[in-house]
């Protein structure tokens, strides 16, 4: 798995900075660097916000990282601190209160009443083979997580986009597992009906589906 | 989610539609998979709508960087150099800070 190696490059990585090894500060900063940049992108929307939101994290990195007893779990403890900075960046801006995603504004309506009743919902069939349209989803699924809720915004983000484990995403967030599994459920339900209506959109007025 | 003759289908639609995630993550207990699927078996709207979400967590996935960030300014390079220094020191109170931890 592509995703496992990464991670296992990671761990590595992590190994060499600790202990001291030419080259490994280079390699972090700039891995690192460019992934807490992508992640706050996705929280923040603005380059500016995120370049700074991935420059805290890294002196937040460094001032603890004498704090880092297990390589093995780099990944989680840099983005427990990136996910802090993009709260503090929040803060800063705009003031989110938390909101609640309710599952059966998520669910799919019921057309018709009584008898066979069926679900509206759009045609996918095409995805994921037509390139195209895969770019334009994928600009609709990066402005659906920027709308989501911060609490199932940084589940999503530490499950799906960052592959942490239940486990791991439930430690950065200071959750248990099942809350963690409730809430990352609810983010793709959101994601998918905003992808769903999109789909909809373009299909009735000959767009790209 | 068809509401053909058994009243309770649609109750079992619900109660799915809830558990898909945890479903596609292979996190449910057996037995409850094995239910989920007897279900998809007779329903062509839940399978639907799995794929669905299946292909929403692979863009989600596959989300590639729309931009990349610039390059470190010189300044917060060096103060992340000396932070880098001071934590090795301490870790290792004895060690020579490496080549590549000096500035």
């Amino acid at each position: 798995m592509i995703a496992s190696d990464a991670r296992q490059q990671e761990i590595e990585l992590a190994r060499r900075l600790i202990a001291g090894e030419p080259g490994a500060f280079d390699r972090f900063v700039e891995r690192f660097g460019s992934k807490v940049f992508q992640y706050s992108l996705l929280v923040c929307g603005q380059r500016e916000d995120a370049e700074e939101v991935a420059q805290d994290t890294l002196f937040k990195v460094f001032e603890k990282l004498d704090q880092l007893r297990e390589p093995e779990r780099i990944r989680p403890w840099v983005f427990r601190i990136a996910r802090n900075a993009c709260l503090m960046k929040r803060r800063k801006s705009v003031f989110a209160p938390a909101q609640e995603l309710s599952l059966d504004e998520l669910m799919p309506q019921a057309a018709g009443n009584g008898g066979a009743r069926r679900i509206e919902i759009a045609d996918w069939s095409a995805l994921p083979e037509d390139r195209a349209l895969k770019a334009e989803l994928q600009r609709v699924v990066r402005e659906a997580i920027r709308e989501l809720p911060e609490i199932y915004q940084s589940v999503l983000l530490l499950r799906d986009i960052e592959g942490l484990s239940t486990a791991e995403a439930a430690e950065v967030l200071g959750v248990n597992e099942e809350v963690v599994k409730t809430r990352l459920h609810r983010a793709r339900l959101a994601v998918r009906r905003k992808l769903d209506w999109y789909l909809q959109s373009a299909r009735a007025g000959g767009g790209p589906a | 989610m068809t509401e053909p003759d058994a009243h309770n289908h649609v109750g079992d639609c619900r109660r799915i539609f809830a558990l898909l995630s945890e479903y596609l993550d292979a996190e449910l207990p057996a037995e409850t998979c094995e239910q989920i699927a007897a279900h998809l078996k007779d329903c062509p709207p839940c399978v639907e709508f799995l794929e669905s979400l299946k292909k929403t967590i692979e863009l989600c996935r596959e989300l590639e960087g729309e931009e990349r960030p610039g390059p470190l300014g010189e300044a917060a390079r060096r103060e992340l150099q000396a932070l880098y220094r001071k934590a090795l020191a301490a870790r290792r109170p004895a060690a020579e800070p490496s080549p590549d931890a000096e500035s």
